[in-house]
């Protein structure tokens, strides 16, 4: 019974932090899925929504800037909002450049952000972090804090889901895609191309401090560790690809399955003699390295590949022009 | 001024010439292959633990056993593009730098899973620095680093002007489809920028555990520089990237420096900073850099 209870909220904590990653995966579906934006500081984006929401909620400390005591979703809406603000920031100068330059530009601007986050004790306590901030549904008893957690997360990602799939179905999406495919002949048809890459850059950092805020509260607790490229912008990139870029169902499903793995092959390789413990945390790491290189060469499109709807019949097109007798 | 002379224009130069060894090697890939290699800091890494492998085998100094850790550097990152890269070669820019993200893990963690993460000493023990007019000091590896990449400079200087295969790189550089009806075999140009990108990027790699220590990460932590100095000397220009590196490294190490007052300029927690603020500038501003080199 104790081991059913056990595996039971495994299961919930898989369920939430796949959440939260998918969020992370939304967030960067938008950029790179929809538009074609190659961020590579997606940590960046997500450790400053962790720290925002941590910020406004914990108690007053004198280690750190703190002490507003505001509830969690006004945080949650705060750190999407700083998110976005800074996403607009790098955007406004970086969204000229090419894939990869964009990707060393964003790489080297959320390194930036990690050294802040590091450097200013008075506002983040450096390395040592903030602890003590709040988790939504604390108060409740055992199980169901944890069920109410997942539930609020899953909610979310699926009200995002929602949201992110009329859009990608919206004009605003299909202009989204004739950038990526054709920027050229998108700016040709009279679509200020700039424009919607800064819109889509902006909306995917917003998600990702979400995410980041989600983190904060969940963990209870945020650190510069926040922002490790390796577990914070890779693994987002792993997700995306192997579940599907282009496809939101993809996204969330990549997410979900990718945590699954990395999780589940951590409970199997804590199960190995201490020695090899610790050496096989690395084989992990490179067989999502292989999954990776793998995903790449033999199924380019991830587990459900974007899909792409024929344009609506010309007769419901309110500008259509009646077929010549 | 002696202060100045010591502790940020000498180690600023011996920064900079790891820099510019590492950033030859991902201008020449960029170059050619056109895509960032990100796996490049893993692959200076490998080349680190590879001479550090050699050194406590033979027992020979670092720079004795260098040339053959720079020679298996180069042919396991031949191996590497045979399994990773070759296969995407007709592939789009973005899904090339997916697999060198992928690859940067991987090799990441087989480094770790081989020598394990604590941090190794390359040249043990304390070494005493030269004094020159009482107040100079110089230590002595830094004088075998900055000679040694000078030495490599000079060979790649050698291999681009006066060989066949470097013309050919040069060639392939300039334009892909024109190396292509001249005859140029351009996987075999392909296998030999490899070759020579990694070798420098052991060498690299080599120097920063010969100035500091050998440890896992060590290559991510100057990736973003490197590349810093690449862009700074323009990508496909390997000449501008000895540049670049030389003035990303003296750039980090000056900023500490007590320019105005006495408090450091930039604080020493944010030297690493220097360098991406450089890079995001000059991409935004001037993506050719310095030296005109290629925006692909």
């Amino acid at each position: 019974m104790d081991q059913a209870y056990g595996i039971f909220l495994y299961a919930l904590s898989l369920l939430t932090m796949g959440g939260i990653y998918a969020v992370l995966t939304l967030g960067l579906n938008i950029q790179w899925g929809f538009t074609g934006l190659f961020n590579a500081g997606i940590a960046g984006f997500f450790a400053v929504g962790g720290y925002v929401a941590a910020i406004l909620t914990t108690p007053p400390a004198e280690a750190h800037l703190g002490g507003f005591g505001l509830p969690v979703p006004v945080a949650a809406i705060a750190a999407m909002l700083i998110s976005a603000a800074l996403g607009w920031a790098v955007a406004k100068t970086c969204i000229r450049l090419r894939a990869d330059y964009l990707a060393i530009a964003t790489l080297g601007i959320a390194e930036i952000f990690r050294l802040i986050l590091k450097n200013e004790l008075w506002a983040t306590n450096g390395a040592r972090g903030i602890a003590l901030v709040p988790k939504p549904f604390e108060g409740l008893p055992e199980p169901w804090n944890q069920i109410a957690m997942a539930a609020l997360v899953l909610l979310i990602v699926f009200a995002l889901y929602l949201a992110l799939e009329r859009a990608r179905l919206s004009p605003w999406g299909r202009v989204m895609t004739a950038i990526r495919e054709n920027e050229d002949a998108a700016r040709a048809a009279g679509k200020h191309v700039e424009a919607f890459r800064v819109q889509a850059f902006v909306l995917g950092s917003a998600l990702m401090g979400l995410g980041g805020a989600l983190m904060a509260h969940y963990l209870k607790f945020v650190d510069p560790n926040l922002s490790d490229p390796l577990t914070a912008t890779f693994l987002v990139w792993v997700m995306l690809i192997v579940g599907g870029s282009g496809n939101n169902k993809g996204a969330i499903l990549g997410a979900m399955l990718m945590w699954t793995v990395w999780s589940a092959t951590e409970i199997l390789t804590s199960q190995l003699p201490p020695d090899w413990a610790v050496r096989s945390a690395y084989i992990r790491i490179f067989l999502i390295g292989l999954v990776l290189q793998i995903v790449l060469q033999r199924y380019a499109g991830g587990i459900l590949p974007e899909r792409r709807e024929p344009p609506p019949p010309l007769k419901n097109r309110p500008l259509a022009r009646k077929p010549a007798e | 001024m002696i202060e100045f002379l010591n502790f940020h224009l000498i180690p600023g130069i011996v920064l900079g010439s790891i820099y510019a060894i590492g950033a030859i090697g991902v201008s020449l890939t960029f170059g050619i292959l056109r895509f960032a290699n990100f796996a490049h800091g893993a692959t200076m890494t490998l080349g680190a633990y590879l001479t550090l492998t050699l050194v406590w085998g033979t027992g020979l100094h670092p720079l004795m056993v260098l040339p053959l850790a720079m020679a298996a550097t180069g042919f396991i990152a031949i191996g590497m593009d045979r399994a990773f890269f070759k296969p995407l070669r007709a592939s789009d820019t973005v899904i090339l730098v997916m697999a060198s993200f992928g690859l940067m893990l991987m090799l990441r963690s087989a480094i770790q899973l081989i020598w394990g993460v604590q941090i190794e000493a390359m040249i043990p023990g304390i070494q005493r620095p030269f004094v020159l007019f009482e107040a100079l000091r110089i230590s002595p590896r830094h004088v075998l680093i900055v000679g040694a990449a000078i030495v490599l400079m000079i060979g790649v200087h050698w291999l681009l002007s006066y060989t066949k295969t470097g013309k050919a790189m040069r060639a392939m550089s300039d334009s892909p489809e024109l190396a292509r009806v001249t005859g140029i075999d351009t996987e075999a140009v392909i296998r030999a920028t490899w070759f020579v990108g990694a070798g420098l990027a052991a060498a690299a790699g080599t120097f920063l555990a010969i100035d500091t220590h050998v440890e896992t990460q060590m290559g991510f932590k100057i990736l973003l520089p490197v590349f810093a100095a690449a862009i700074l000397g323009g990508i496909g220009r390997p000449y501008g990237a000895m540049a670049g590196g030389l003035v990303i490294g003296i750039a980090e190490e000056l900023s500490t420096y007590a320019w105005f007052g006495t408090a450091p300029l930039v604080s020493p927690g944010y030297k690493a900073g220097v360098a991406f603020a450089i890079m995001v500038a000059m991409l935004i501003w001037r993506p050719s850099g310095l030296f005109k080199g290629r925006v692909f």
